[in-house]
């Protein structure tokens, strides 16, 4: 089992899931962030008043799947969530020990 | 304004020689003037309520709601006490130099019958009362996010007797600037330069915020800033066109000549950015307007169509500038804009409506001189004769007033209250929970 972590661009959000969806990926977890990469910070300006803002409003998602799946969810979920322009955020893929489906107690790859 | 003045003159003839009040009641113009008032007052609450609480942080938003609240309130009733006698004395008009009688302390000299001119001089009281609430309210831009309720209310009651109230009577009840001749339709000596300039001594003396030019302070709720923007620009149809006290011709002209100052400013504004930093803003926008209405304000009544545009169009980048020089390079934290928008506007306006008001600048000709002078330059002098007076009396009965709080009550919070946020430290309430 793999955990993968992506951060997306949030207008990408919709894209991705469905993405997600059709290769039979049907759960995940969303949480909204805010961070850096490459694409830095942008500056906002208040009637002369300039301000850099350093993080970038990013959403970041989680899915637990079973190792056969990861290819296709990275395939997904790059396809979806590019523009081709700096910022288009990460996919992290690491190992995941166990799972447990809280219901029924089933575990292992049955609980994802 | 004139035109009360002369009525009242009228009035005041006509009394002596009857022996009773001779005027009738105008019905137009008495529902143009109830209504009128109905806009002022919400000009205050909630369009500048509003506009001033998205401008400031999360943490401080109730502070602004709260404090143009208390305000209305309470120049309400220092108004009713005595600040509308020390403007307008017993008859509304009144010829002293300086301030008006004490005949209209706690509205005296007043029953639901008496007249000033065409109107009820109940009417006439309450719809001078919005701008002696509006002018303090303005204020409270230059020291957002720091000062004390308490200093704020006391500082407030006490800036309304000793600046407002008799400047409003120099200019409007019979003083000397109005004698002078003075063209200042609806408040740009009287409420913006006032305002203004106490705003920016405020913000000398208090000093800036924590952080301010290290620490980001962005608006917190720009939605809510547009919305209050839009507010007041209708309600300054209220404002400039009833004014004339009157629903008449001169009226209708000011509500042209405003909104049309309005949308120039408000283009200018935007344009500026636009040219300077690539993108149009909305708080640009919005400034801009502000800037227009505010220049606008004293040649509502002197001023025609193609004028007005001109005013409108200079009042947007010459605020414009003025906001940025302030902030950037004076590094002053008059932290709403009060002084660079509504006092530099305030100016430009009171002295461009002695330049517009002339009728020999075909498409630009105005309304004309005051009586007795016969030139733009006779004019100006009056005009800047008033702005300097202003400004000068306003500056320095605000720094004593400042200085008297301060040893009273203290001026400023202290630092952890500050970072804290004046919601939860003075009112023991946060303005969202989401």
């Amino acid at each position: 089992m793999k955990m993968m972590t992506a951060i997306i661009k949030p207008f990408k959000l919709d894209d991705v899931r469905d993405a997600l969806n059709q290769i039979g990926i049907a759960g995940m977890t969303v949480e909204e962030v805010k961070g850096y990469g490459r694409q830095k910070g942008h500056t906002e300006l208040y009637r002369g008043a300039e301000y850099l803002v350093e993080f970038q409003p990013k959403v970041k998602l989680q899915i637990a799947i079973s190792d056969d799946q990861v290819e296709a969810a990275i395939d997904a979920i790059c396809g979806a969530a590019r523009t081709g322009k700096i910022g288009d955020g990460k996919i992290f893929v690491a190992p995941l020990e166990q799972s447990i489906r809280i219901r029924t107690g089933e575990v292992g790859e049955d609980a994802l | 304004m004139k035109m009360l003045q002369k009525t009242a003159l009228l009035a005041m003839v006509m009394l002596a020689s009857a022996g009773a009040s001779a005027d009738e009641l105008n019905a137009a113009d008495t529902a143009w003037i109830l209504t009128s008032t109905a806009l002022v007052l919400f000009m205050t609450i909630p369009g500048l309520s509003l506009f001033y609480a998205g401008l400031v942080r999360v943490k401080n938003v109730l502070s602004i709601l709260m404090q143009c609240f208390a305000l209305t309130c309470l120049m309400s009733l220092v108004w009713f006490v005595v600040g509308y006698t020390i403007a307008f004395g017993s008859d509304g008009v009144e010829q002293g130099m300086w301030i008006g009688d004490f005949g209209n302390v706690f509205f005296a000299s007043m029953t639901m019958e008496t007249m000033n001119g065409g109107i009820p001089a109940t009417l006439f009281a309450i719809f001078q009362m919005t701008f002696a609430i509006i002018t303090p309210a303005l204020i409270l831009g230059g020291f957002a996010e720091r000062m004390r309720f308490s200093a704020m209310l006391l500082f407030s009651t006490i800036w309304l007797i000793v600046v407002y109230s008799p400047v409003c009577h120099w200019v409007w009840g019979g003083g000397w600037l109005g004698n002078m001749g003075l063209q200042d339709f609806a408040g740009g000596t009287v409420v913006h330069i006032t305002a203004a300039v106490a705003a920016l001594v405020a913000a000398l003396v208090m000093g800036p915020r924590k952080g301010f030019g290290t620490v980001a302070m962005p608006p917190h709720n720009l939605t809510m800033t547009v919305t209050g923007a839009g507010m007041l620009w209708v309600g300054w149809f209220g404002f400039n066109a009833g004014s004339a006290v009157a629903a008449d011709n001169s009226a209708a002209m000011a509500m042209l000549v405003t909104h049309l100052s309005a949308a120039s400013g408000s283009l200018a504004w935007m344009t500026m950015e636009w040219v300077r930093h690539g993108k149009p803003s909305v708080l640009g926008i919005v400034t801009g307007m502000v800037a227009g209405l505010g220049t606008i304000t004293p040649a509502s009544g002197s001023v025609g169509p193609a004028g007005a545009v001109l005013i409108g169009l200079s009042a947007g980048v010459i605020c414009y500038f003025a906001t940025n020089y302030l902030k950037n390079a004076l590094k002053i934290d008059d932290s709403l804009d009060v002084f660079p928008v509504h006092g530099v506007g305030g100016v430009l306006g009171t002295l461009l409506a002695g330049i517009f008001c002339s009728t020999q600048l075909g498409i630009f000709s105005g309304n004309g001189f005051s009586d007795g002078i016969d030139s733009i330059g006779g004019q100006l002098v009056v005009q800047a004769t008033g702005v300097l007076a202003t400004f000068v009396y306003t500056m320095v009965a605000t720094f004593i007033i400042l200085k008297l709080v301060d040893m009273m009550v203290g001026l400023r919070v202290d630092g952890d209250e500050e970072i804290q946020g004046l919601d939860l430290v003075l009112h023991d309430e946060r303005g969202y929970d989401l």
